[in-house]
């Protein structure tokens, strides 16, 4: 048999089980009193208690974690489990970790035991939430900036507003490496902004790019085939160009990063929740910061101001999407001290929409 | 391991109290056993540290799977791998979750264990779209990984223009706020599509999301394209004596600000003995004032779901939120699952062979029209799905009498049934 013939015989064919079974993993009270619970209550910060209608009371500790987990810490994280609670975790949507007991007094002690090993309790109620982000420099093949790197510089900054309840009501944040924006909405959302069109490596498109699809791709019909130097490759109208990067996943001889000209931009007023209002999409309030590794100080400054006049001025449950419906655009960029430009204005499909057309105006 | 790659960059970010992934790289690469895995993270250290120097990522994508599967691999090529060999092919597996995120500690160990031998030993839980992430295997590795883990009952999520892995919020396993089981529905919807997430062959990806009630913690409405979202029906239930209680602790300013004032249809009123008043025939469910008196007000006994679909980010008509497809429909019964995976399946065949190349279900609504998709889909109308009906007269409207007797018809049936 050929070497070839050789590695196919021991092809293994995958079992397709997809999904697996979440109760075999879950906390037996948990279990016992699936579907049954009553109410919870907030202890404390990071702290949840949950009461089922058979009087059974079950309590969650919940500790932001760095979401990169290497095997060692991953193994620290299941010896605390195993000598401090009963053995069962579950990760939330943020990537924080969540340990359950059946017992108040075990509480305290797990506590302890996680900060002690550099862990951070909190994230509940009306708290900054751990950062939701994405792979960044690190894995991913397009990224404008390092996700992991900006959300440890930030939550090192908002470290206290997660441990505690100090906010009107809850913040998620996000933050995205590119225009795709995989991190999804947010109250506070740090994204990437690009601000020159691609640089074409005429080269390699024709071997690298199916150039129709690539022409397909560009939102604002930029991109044609052209001949350049003899070869088939693409060309963008620079007038047109939205500086997207949407031609750059399926071409990456379309270069959009760019040490100096990739930058970064503040969004508010995302939150998926269907409470009081009609979930929200985020909206831009400042762009142009410099993708400044690694500690990329500058768009923490911005999250800072937003998060200190949406502390001082926002009513209990307010998230910041109904802080500023009640306050308004003018009054909030007057709070936090940025500035409003014709960027923020919409000129995209279905934009007068988004304009006043009122006389409702606070002065 | 190659020397010690100098990372000044990289070692601001082991500074500030947040826990470090820095640190956890460096723990790989100064402490781990085995010098396969030291000497990629030593690797890895380096390229990002290059990264961070030079502010662009070094990673190309490319064509890696497992025998039999066309998706959940991130295929990841080193564009400078010279400099960084040992890290040089860093692949991404992607593998589903239990639906809700629970695991035993045994069960996280074993993982670990499986991949420290075959990875790089770095993972997160989980990524955006809600896999496992296990990062950074050689391509000779993710089969021997997957082989591996695929025996004791894991299996790989979606990558690419396929069904994507689902996500639910913890849900009925400890929230009183659940209106359905999410952990059942997002298991039946997902294993019904096993085939679509093995082996990409629609559009572009389609993403199942599961939420127990309005408050949606799993972002559907703006990140799926099938949303369940729990609700209710009846009235709302209402402990009158815990109202009282939360009155004498917090106060009736507290209450009135905080809660009665707060409701969007203006359906709560506190009677001057200290109970709520409901005008449930009103009440949107959108759960404000379940959220601040968890202990006095619940959801209602008649419990099911809504259906939105069409929700996705950016990329490439601006982002869309979902749009709501089904008002209501009952999960309690076999038969009420069927329906739900029917819908989904008639949803995902009409999307397969309508939408466009890289077209997400939702920019396929919004091409074609709500009405034309469900006609595709076999749904009526209802004036549920819309925020306001049209402000433009520029629409033919000769088959009027036709849609007004169907509207009675089907009213006369619903009233019967």
């Amino acid at each position: 048999m050929s070497k070839e013939q050789v590695e196919k015989k021991v092809n293994r064919s995958p079992i397709e089980t997809g999904c697996p079974d979440a109760f075999q993993y879950m906390h037996p009270l948990m279990r016992k009193n699936y579907g049954q619970w009553a109410y919870h209550e907030d202890p404390r910060p990071g702290v949840l208690k949950h009461v089922a209608h058979s009087g059974d009371a079950i309590w969650t500790i919940k500790a932001g974690t760095q979401r990169i987990l290497d095997v060692i810490t991953l193994n620290l994280l299941c010896d605390i489990g195993d000598k401090y609670a009963d053995g069962y975790v579950r990760f939330t949507i943020r990537s924080n970790i969540e340990y359950m007991v059946d017992q108040e007094s075990k509480v305290g002690p797990l506590i302890v035991e996680l900060e002690k090993n550099g862990f951070v309790v909190g994230g509940t109620k009306n708290s900054v939430a751990m950062i939701a982000h994405t792979q960044g420099w690190l894995h991913c093949d397009i990224p404008g900036t390092d996700a992991a790197g900006v959300v440890k510089a930030m939550m090192d900054e908002v470290i206290d507003e997660f441990k505690g309840w100090n906010m009107p009501n809850r913040v998620h944040m996000t933050t995205s490496c590119c225009q795709i924006n995989c991190g999804g909405q947010g109250d506070i959302a740090i994204n990437v902004q690009y601000t020159k069109p691609p640089k074409i490596n005429h080269d390699l498109v024709s071997n690298v790019c199916e150039r129709p699809s690539v022409v397909a791709r560009c939102p604002v019909a930029a991109i044609r085939p052209a001949m350049v130097n003899g070869k088939p490759s693409l060309e963008v109208d620079e007038k047109k160009c939205i500086c997207c990067g949407a031609c750059y996943p399926p071409c990456p001889p379309m270069q959009i990063n760019d040490a100096e000209h990739t930058k970064l931009s503040v969004w508010v007023g995302g939150n998926h929740s269907n409470a009081r209002g009609k979930p929200t999409f985020q909206k831009l309030v400042a762009a142009g910061i410099p993708n400044n590794p690694p500690r990329w100080p500058e768009a923490t400054a911005i999250v800072k101001k937003i998060l200190r006049a949406y502390r001082d001025d926002a009513k209990d449950w307010e998230r910041i999407s109904d802080w500023v419906e009640r306050i308004g655009w003018p009054r909030f960029f007057e709070l936090t001290g940025l500035p409003f430009t014709k960027f923020h204005i919409n000129n995209w499909k279905g934009a007068r929409n988004s304009l006043n057309a009122s006389t409702h105006i606070r002065f | 391991m190659a020397d010690k790659h100098i990372t000044p960059m990289l070692d601001e970010l082991e500074n500030g109290p947040w826990p470090s992934f820095i640190s956890g790289i460096k723990r790989l690469r100064d402490q781990h056993s085995d010098s396969r895995v030291s000497g990629v993270a030593n690797s890895l250290l380096g390229q990002l540290e290059h990264s961070y120097e030079t502010r662009k990522g070094y990673w190309k994508g490319g064509t890696v799977s497992v025998f039999g599967y066309g998706s959940g691999i991130i295929p990841r090529f080193s564009e400078v791998g010279d400099a960084f060999p040992e890290s040089r092919e860093f692949h991404t597996l992607r593998v589903q979750p239990p639906a809700g995120n629970f695991y035993t500690t045994d069960m996280l160990r074993q993982l670990g264990k499986s991949w420290e031998k075959h990875g790089s030993g770095l993972q997160t839980f989980h990524g955006q779209t809600g896999n496992i992430m296990f990062i950074g295997a050689s391509t000779e590795n993710t089969q021997h990984f997957f082989d591996e883990i695929n025996e004791y009952g894991w299996d790989l999520g979606g990558a690419g223009p396929c069904v994507r892995t689902g996500m639910c919020c913890v849900g009925a396993a400890r929230c009183e706020q659940a209106n359905i089981d999410g952990i059942k529905i997002h298991r039946t919807l997902l294993n019904n599509f096993t085939d679509d997430i093995h082996r990409p062959a629609l559009p572009y990806k389609f993403k199942f999301k599961v939420s127990g009630c309005p408050n949606d913690c799993v972002n559907s409405i703006e990140r799926a394209d099938f949303a369940i979202i729990g609700t209710w029906k009846d009235d709302m239930k209402v402990n009158q004596d815990e109202v009282k209680d939360f009155v004498e602790k917090k106060g009736r300013k507290y209450l009135i600000d905080n809660v009665i004032t707060r409701c969007p249809t203006n359906c709560l009123s506190l009677k001057d003995d200290d109970t709520l008043e409901v005008d449930n025939r009103n009440c949107v469910k959108c759960m404000h004032c379940l959220n601040v008196m968890p202990k006095a007000l619940s959801p209602g006994d008649d419990k099911g779901a809504t259906i939105l679909m069409g929700g996705k980010r950016t990329l490439k008509v601006g982002d869309l939120m979902g749009t709501v497809i089904v008002p209501f429909m009952k999960l309690d019964t076999e038969e009420d699952y069927e329906k739900l995976t029917e819908l989904a399946e008639e949803t995902i065949d009409f999307w397969a062979e309508n939408g466009l190349e890289h077209e997400r279900c939702g920019e396929m609504i919004e091409r074609i029209g709500l009405v034309n998709f469900l006609d595709g889909i076999g749904l009526e109308v209802d004036p549920n799905m819309v925020a306001d009906p049209t402000t433009s007269s520029y629409v033919r409207m000769d088959g009027w009498d036709d849609e007004a007797e169907k509207w009675f018809k089907d009213k006369l049936q619903s009233v019967e049934a």
